[in-house]
């Protein structure tokens, strides 16, 4: 392929899915709206992901608190170990690993369900009769990914927290103490940085997937390519977008 | 299913039986830099059937697509009832389509839907009541002659039941134009003899427009030489070898027309592209 024709297939990319995303958010202000996919998707994505959003949040603050513990006790610092674990599980890891994880769990499943449907004219059968995908399948998927992603995160974040103090009471750190550091090293910009995450990150899941399913050509095996991509360029996206983020609020709030 | 409400399909003005229903004006389109049809240009008026013959991969498709709005021409204009469908907004022509019933070439039936729910789609789209849609699922099943599969899924039916629940589906809201891509297409003679028969049957007892793709002759000879008896509920020789009056062929050959006319002036036609194709 010529880099000419690579570059203009890239931009076209491009442009399709900025489209597409626009005309998924901005599908809310217009006739008709559907709610029932709405909800059958948020029990989808909220409550389907709940399980390994539990599992990767608990192991991680666990982990966190262990390699933190032992790195601090050098320094005779054990006690902040809370601090650490729940700053960094709810400014980073609770919103990356939970928008990864769903990532992996949903763009990819997006991706397969809608790229079945395309290539199987379902699709094209849905819009001959009379009804437009986009609001039928893309903004139900696009608002409650964003919607759930938010209750995901902090559901990762409490059972990070939780999992970090679980592994600093085996280490000898007082409990009380480690959840005393943990609250009170915590400011409101934190908070916000750690919510604010998660709603871009739900958004990133969801138009990608949809994206890459809505733009599958050839058959199974093209069903196969749209997952992998969609699961690849949504994770690139979330950490890319997370260095964005985090550089912006330590501009705006110096922390 | 959802909740949403729909945008109503909109009136259409009385059709007049003299103005096309359907009206291709110098139409061409093609993908990444190929040209797959070009300068067509072709009407089809109230109750008539123009069936669209050609080899594989001929755009034959792509023209059923252009007829419905699910594809922008390049060039040209594309009407129906009148009305240039390039000048609609998508909302509008979503709600156009409300008359337009559809066959897709491999049935197109939503696979996580009971066949009920995919032949109610429309309906349950509109928010009809329960009741009145599965009055209506069971009359079009029975037409179709599979009520026993209302509650089946699409992974279980045949091929050919696939395309009779197609068929079910595109009647339900008794559309004014009727599209067939290849519903033959794939099917053994005895099952495809069925589905021609189900079109026949539709032509003939709604007298509403049709827009037919095959690549089989057979298919377009069977339905310019027959006509559905609906007291015997089986289709019957017309008399005297006579031919349908209300149905048209064309045949595509690489992207133009190649020929329209009746069944009469296809055989009698002294192309070569023709009498190749025919032979």
């Amino acid at each position: 392929m010529q880099i000419g024709e690579f570059v203009r297939e890239k931009v076209l990319a491009v442009q399709e899915y900025s489209l597409l995303s626009w005309t998924a958010l901005t599908n809310v202000f217009r006739h008709p709206f559907y709610w029932t996919d709405l909800y059958t998707q948020a029990d989808l994505i909220g409550f389907g992901s709940v399980p390994i959003v539990i599992l990767t949040g608990f192991f991680t603050g666990g982990v966190l608190a262990l390699n933190s513990a032992t790195t601090l006790a050098q320094f005779g610092a054990k006690a902040v170990t809370g601090e650490l674990v729940s700053l960094s599980m709810i400014k980073e890891l609770g919103p990356v690993l939970t928008g990864l994880m769903v990532s992996g769990r949903n763009a990819s499943g997006m991706a397969s369900e809608l790229g079945s449907m395309q290539v199987t004219e379902q699709i094209d059968a849905m819009r001959a009769l009379g009804v437009d995908p986009l609001k039928k399948l893309v903004t139900p998927r696009v608002f409650s990914t964003i919607f759930m992603l938010v209750f995901l995160t902090i559901i990762s974040d409490g059972l990070g927290t939780l999992g970090g103090g679980w592994i600093s009471s085996t280490m000898g750190i007082d409990v009380s103490q480690y959840f005393h550091m943990a609250y009170q090293s915590l400011r409101y910009p934190d908070i916000l940085e750690g919510l604010v995450k998660p709603l871009l990150f739900g958004f990133i899941i969801a138009t990608v997937g949809c994206y890459f399913g809505m733009s599958t050509r050839g058959g199974t095996q093209g069903v196969g390519r749209s997952t992998t991509q969609a699961v690849v360029v949504s994770s690139v996206l979330i950490i890319f977008s997370d260095f964005l983020l985090s550089r912006l609020t330590i501009d705006l709030f110096g922390r | 299913m959802s909740t949403a409400q729909t945008i109503p399909f909109p009136d259409l003005a009385p059709i007049d039986p003299t103005q096309p229903v359907v009206s291709f004006e110098h139409v061409s389109i093609g993908f990444n830099g190929h040209s797959v049809l070009r300068d067509i240009t072709f009407q089809a008026r109230s109750g008539e059937m123009v069936i669209i013959l050609g080899p594989a991969a001929g755009g034959k498709s792509i023209l059923l697509k252009l007829a419905n709005g699910l594809i922008p021409p390049d060039a040209g204009r594309v009407r129906l009832f009148g009305q240039d469908i390039n000048t609609l907004s998508p909302e509008e022509l979503f709600a156009f389509r409300g008359h337009i019933g559809m066959v897709f070439q491999e049935s197109a039936l939503f696979d996580s839907l009971s066949v009920r729910d995919n032949v109610s789609y429309r309906l349950i789209e509109e928010h009809d009541n329960e009741e009145d849609i599965t009055r209506r699922v069971l009359e079009c099943l029975r037409f179709v002659e599979l009520e026993d599969a209302i509650d089946k899924f699409p992974d279980e039916l045949s091929g050919g039941m696939k395309r009779r629940v197609a068929i079910a589906r595109a009647i339900i809201t008794q559309p004014k134009l009727f599209l067939y891509d290849s519903p033959t297409g794939g099917l053994d003679p005895i099952t495809s003899t069925t589905i021609i028969e189900l079109v026949m049957k539709q032509r003939d007892v709604y007298e509403s427009t049709a827009l037919l793709v095959t690549h089989r002759l057979q298919d377009a000879f069977t339905l310019a030489t027959h006509r559905f008896n609906l007291k015997e509920n089986r289709m019957e020789r017309i008399e005297n070898d006579g031919i349908d009056p209300n149905t048209t062929i064309m045949v595509l050959k690489d992207g133009r027309i190649a020929f329209t006319g009746s069944l009469v002036d296809l055989l009698r036609s002294k192309d070569p592209y023709i009498q190749q194709y025919l032979a």
